[in-house]
């Protein structure tokens, strides 16, 4: 297909090696965000409500996992990860430091949001009958969330590309899958278009969704 | 059947806020509170429903001790609505939505029923035009009303005001000071915190006034208002009229 347009040795095959690579990438995200955004929210919680002596050691390891590069992190969890006796792939541990990474970030616009509902709008739902965790579920987290959501779009874009950096630790994905093909027919700026347009294709989705949903909320402010 | 507030004590930290403050709203009564600026007034509200514990004394809602550990608050405030001075909508939900959502979550109530009862309580102070309208799209006075068909929506036996009228622009003061004479007219048991003197005359059984942390003067508003006994009840009427 493609050596019929331009002169190129890039194949159809080479293509679905990349789709491949994409998919990891996909999984990978996966799996971070789903498992960071929700070790984020209990934690964001904890950390808007829990008194300073319980705040004040979970604040400093995000601090931790928040300010070592992520490769550091991933490169340095592989290699300790037998010690502790885990027997884990290198795909499982990618997604595990990308979750804790995640959730570090995450954590923080948890309870910005949560913070970010006034004092009186909680205190009217109480003073309905409604219980501490109805509070929670029916008016702190949809308003929080109006809040969050465009950090969290940020975040979880931002954990798609830096999945990239699982590659260190022998995962092959999407970038990995690239660097293979380049390797070996020597068409850098090709290649990496591709995987440039397949990373914005994955990206693509997920910004508009957050773009409609603020959209769609904001008509009502 | 009544509300009971018996020597209650409550303070913040090293300040004592209400210092022994004792008074009974029955059946079908209308008390107006006033009274300067931080002398308490709000803070003895919310000790009335239990959103804020006391350091002694009693309050008795039908007999049930708001402050025993044994009582079930959640279940207890059904009964009392309260309406604040900031208007409290929740700005995710459209107004009918703000409505049904204790009766639904609280009462248990089916979508259709806790509805019908939403319309109405909107319908009773006057904004059936506007179900389906988000929060922010309404004037302080609606969004103030609206609060007031939340809190009605459950079907208190009682309703505590405070100062319901003081963050509205003066043209809004008058819709929600007539949904207040409504429900007064209705035979409703409320506690008014108020700076509308007038309004305070006109709806209240008893008027009582407020000064630092203590009833200083309570009796009907003919005594209270038209004919102050203690100077400092004069003072205040000075001040605000
Ligand atoms: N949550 C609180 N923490 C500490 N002090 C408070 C709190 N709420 C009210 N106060 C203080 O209690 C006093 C009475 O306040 P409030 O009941 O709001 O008076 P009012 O409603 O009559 O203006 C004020 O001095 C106020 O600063
Ligand atoms: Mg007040």
């Amino acid at each position: 297909m493609f050596s019929s347009l331009i002169d190129t040795s890039f194949s159809l095959n080479d293509l679905w090696f990349m789709l491949k690579g994409a998919g990891v990438t996909l999984a990978v995200t996966f799996w971070a965000v789903l498992a960071g955004t929700l070790l984020g929210l209990v934690l964001g919680v904890v950390r808007a409500t829990a008194p300073w002596w319980v705040n004040a050691p979970i604040g400093f390891v995000l601090d931790i996992f928040r300010s070592v590069p992520l490769l550091i992190q991933l490169v340095l969890a592989n290699a300790f990860k037998p010690m502790i006796g885990l027997n884990w792939s290198s795909f499982t541990v990618g997604c595990v430091v990308l979750a804790l990474y995640m959730s570090a970030y995450c954590t923080e616009i948890v309870r910005g949001g949560f913070l970010a509902v006034p004092a009186t709008t909680r205190r009217a739902a109480r003073s309905l009958g409604m219980s501490w965790s109805q509070d929670l579920t029916e008016i702190v987290f949809p308003i929080a969330l109006r809040v969050a959501l465009p950090s969290w779009i940020g975040l979880t874009l931002g954990v798609m590309k830096d999945t990239a950096m699982v590659w260190w630790i022998g995962v092959v994905e999407l970038l990995r899958s690239s660097q293979v093909i380049v390797t070996r027919i020597q068409e850098p700026l090709l290649v990496l278009s591709i995987a440039g347009l397949i990373y914005f294709l994955m990206s693509f989705p997920i910004a508009r969704l957050g773009a409609r949903l603020e959209r769609r909320w904001h008509e009502n402010d | 059947m009544s509300i009971e507030i018996n020597d209650v004590h409550k303070s913040f930290g090293p300040l004592e806020v209400i210092k022994g403050v004792s008074m009974t709203v029955a059946p079908g009564e209308v008390v107006s509170v006033i009274g300067g600026s931080g002398s308490g007034k709000s803070t003895l509200l919310m000790c009335v429903n239990g959103l804020e514990p006391i350091n002694s004394g009693r309050v008795l809602i039908d007999g049930t001790d708001v402050h025993d550990r044994r009582t079930d608050l959640n279940k207890l405030r059904r009964r009392i609505g309260i309406v604040f001075q900031q208007w409290n909508a929740f700005p995710h939900l459209t107004v009918l939505e703000n409505v049904m959502l204790a009766p639904r979550k609280v009462l248990g109530k089916p979508k259709a029923e806790a509805e019908a009862i939403a319309v109405e309580k909107l319908t009773h102070v006057g904004l059936a035009e506007k179900l389906k309208v988000y929060p922010s799209k309404l004037s302080g006075g609606q969004q103030q009303r609206m609060a007031i068909a939340r809190a009605l929506a459950m079907s208190p036996h009682y309703m505590l005001f405070d100062e319901v009228t003081s963050a509205l622009d003066p043209q809004l003061v008058g819709e929600v000071l007539d949904t207040l004479r409504l429900l007064s007219s209705e035979g409703m048991t409320m506690i008014v915190v108020t700076h509308e003197i007038a309004f305070a005359r006109e709806v209240s059984n008893r008027v009582a006034f407020f000064h630092q942390g203590r009833i200083h003067e309570i009796g009907p508003p003919s005594q209270v208002i038209g004919n102050p006994q203690k100077p400092e009840t004069v003072a205040f009427l000075k001040s605000v009229l």
